[in-house]
């Protein structure tokens, strides 16, 4: 177990690597002037143009430049230096306070998900073909159905405009209760794939072989279902849990920009939107180690969850 | 092998003149989107405390369902119990409710099952499964429940058993997983065990090993068996008598000794015949012509008639009753004497 970790671990460093590399090429290789870039509109002199080009190392061109630039970015990004933004501020700044407010959003959205999806997905495979199960079908494809950019805009005018239940947008410093809203329609998706995927192991596992025995040893069916038939159904549940709370860390950009939420999205947005290379390629370095950890740790829970799966 | 006088008869209170556990008349139907398949069509047999009945019979002849419609586990749908009664110490269990049934398995009647890797939970160790009987239904504590299991797992021969509490079920061979399941099954000290196809998935050297280990299990703990197999080699060391089904009845019914000596039914007779033998070489291995029949459309008459050598009209007419041929032993066959004949003969 320790040596697959380790390994994963080196195998990490490589597609850290990799994927800051693509991103930073992507991002700055295909400017054609980067310092009229940086300015907009407005006129460079040259005396700027002069303090800029040497303060980003502008003077080395073509490939060795880019790698020169490159390297020379991941050097302090190694020393946990993140860089500035074109805004002139720390990202590291910009993060630690948008950080918080994603985990949050996070945090609610992952409650949602496991509270209603986990639930209601174990009800429907033991009542399978009543009501519920029929009424829950239809309503996960409902959700699954509409895409977050529909979904998102329809609970805001419905829950925050029309009916003014919840605050329509969060603002800067929002409260729990603003980030409700937003919250459940982030764990809407991820709740309804949780509950198909609970019902369908719910299912498979109440026809095992392992419940006629343990129905032979005259165990109640509340400890069969509860103990027996949870254990080994949400396996593969938590499985999808975790990758997916890999993805909610990361930010939602179409949820955090719908209702304002200042989160690690709305930023990553932002910095596309303006061209914020330095701020795209420094959230998405942090989120590339945050996806990988995540997956890591998924992997690891796998281990421990299913006895039968050995890393070697 | 009758039953010997030197095992130690259970002082569980059978009702005078009545058995230990008697199945009258029994029939259950599956009902699927095809049809209703009449799986179990009046089958009736007994087991008395200590004693080892072989239930034998091809795949889908109705054993397995006969052993769960006892222990209450058929899964319904698509199961139905349609009729009969299942004595046990006088009662009739398909008149009891669930949880007086639910009492019952484990404490009194407890079972095996055949592929022990797929009857275990994965995901528990073994020492926590048999343990969970011990906690659950008897009420011991973990240490308790623990110390009980080890001796469970010493009493089925499992080596360094303290050891191996904490592995899991894919952690063992074939053969070991088996006497897990039969420590699990006797966590509770049930007075009878069902033991279905207990030896189907292993290798020969383990069957016998395993065989074995019932057999002296029987005689020390006094457990009543009723062994389901479709393998003859394995019943004849270890039963007292023979039940042998088809298409959901049984059509022979007799003592072990009788029944090997000289069958009454054409269809035990023709499974004995096609058992490979070593004192007759160089002769092609007889087989059942036919196939088994199809539980949706079972043929008239004697269910066994298409396939049967000794067939004549009545057979396709009637519904051969059991006829009883002495000692005890009955077939279901309108020619039973004279199969009975030709066999010893």
């Amino acid at each position: 177990m320790l040596r697959f970790i380790l390994r994963r671990l080196l195998q990490m460093v490589l597609a850290f690597f990799g994927t800051t590399l693509i991103v930073y090429a992507l991002m700055f290789a295909g400017q054609g002037d980067p310092i009229q870039a940086l300015a907009g509109e407005r006129p460079v002199t040259p005396a700027q143009r002069a303090y800029l080009t040497e303060k980003y190392h502008l003077d080395a061109t073509g490939v060795g430049g880019f790698f020169y630039r490159y390297f020379n970015y991941l050097g302090g990004l190694v020393q946990g230096d993140l860089g500035q933004s074109l805004t002139g501020r720390q990202i590291s700044d910009i993060l630690a306070a948008a950080w918080p407010v994603t985990l949050k959003l996070a945090v609610i959205a992952m409650a949602v998900t496991v509270i209603f999806g986990v639930t209601a997905g174990v009800i429907a495979a033991i009542r399978r073909s009543g009501v519920f199960d029929h009424a829950t079908l239809v309503l996960t494809l409902l959700v699954l159905g509409i895409p977050t950019i529909v979904l998102a805009p329809l609970a805001q005018y419905f829950f925050g405009v029309r009916w003014p239940i919840f605050p329509p947008t969060a603002g800067a410093q929002p409260s729990f209760y603003a980030l409700l809203l937003p919250g459940i329609v982030l764990g809407s998706l991820s709740l309804a794939t949780a509950l198909r995927l609970t019902r369908t192991s719910v299912t498979e596992n109440l026809r095992a072989d392992y419940v006629r025995t343990a129905r032979s040893k005259g165990l109640r069916r509340r400890r069969i279902v509860g103990v027996h038939v949870l254990r080994n159904s949400l396996i593969p549940v938590i499985t999808f849990l975790g990758v997916e709370l890999g993805n909610l860390m990361g930010g939602a950009i179409i949820t955090e920009g719908v209702f304002n939420v200042p989160g690690v999205g709305f930023n990553l947005f932002r910095g596309i939107r303006t061209e914020d290379g330095p701020l795209v390629v420094g959230i998405v370095s942090v989120l590339v180690v945050v996806y990988l950890l995540s997956n890591l740790v998924v992997d690891v829970l796998y281990a421990v969850l299913d006895p039968r799966i050995r890393y070697e | 092998m009758t039953q010997s006088s030197a095992r130690p008869t259970p002082a569980s209170p059978t009702p005078p003149g009545g058995h230990l556990l008697e199945v009258r008349d029994l029939h259950v139907e599956f009902r699927t989107r095809e049809g209703v398949a009449r799986v179990i069509n009046g089958v009736t047999y007994h087991l008395d405390a200590g004693e080892t009945l072989a239930v034998l019979g091809e795949s889908g002849s109705g054993k397995s369902v006969t052993a769960q419609a006892i222990m209450g586990i058929l899964d319904t749908p698509p199961a139905y119990v349609r009729g009969g009664q299942i004595l046990y110490q006088g009662r009739d269990l398909l008149t009891r409710p669930e949880e007086e049934r639910r009492q019952i398995r484990g404490t009194e009647i407890a079972m095996i099952f055949q592929d022990a890797l797929s009857a275990l939970n994965p995901v528990f160790p073994v020492g926590w499964q048999i343990g969970e009987s011990l906690r659950e239904r008897a009420g011991m504590s973990r240490a308790d429940a623990r110390r009980r299991t080890t001796e469970l797992m010493d009493l089925v021969r499992i080596p360094a058993a303290a050891k191996r509490l904490g592995d899991y079920p894919h952690q063992f061979s074939g053969g070991m997983r088996q006497r897990v399941m039969i420590a699990m099954a006797l966590a509770l000290d049930p007075k009878v065990l069902i033991a279905d196809e207990p030896t189907t998935a292993l290798d020969v050297t383990v069957q016998a090993q395993i065989m074995d280990l019932l057999a002296d299990l029987r005689r020390d703990l006094g457990t009543a068996l009723i062994l389901i197999t479709h393998d003859l080699g394995v019943v004849a060391g270890v039963a007292d008598r023979i039940a042998v089904m088809y298409a959901g009845r049984i059509v022979e019914h007799a003592d072990v000794r009788a029944l090997y000596r000289a069958p009454a039914h054409p269809y035990t007779k023709g499974l004995l015949e096609s058992i490979p033998r070593l004192d007759v070489r160089g002769q092609e291995l007889s087989s059942i012509r036919g196939l088994p029949p199809n539980l949706m459309a079972i043929p008239s008459g004697c269910p066994f008639h298409p396939r049967c050598p000794y067939v004549q009209q009545v057979c396709v007419d009637e519904v051969p009753h059991d006829l009883v041929l002495g000692d005890g032993r009955t077939s279901a066959c309108h020619f039973a004497q004279e199969v009975h004949d030709d066999s010893a003969g």
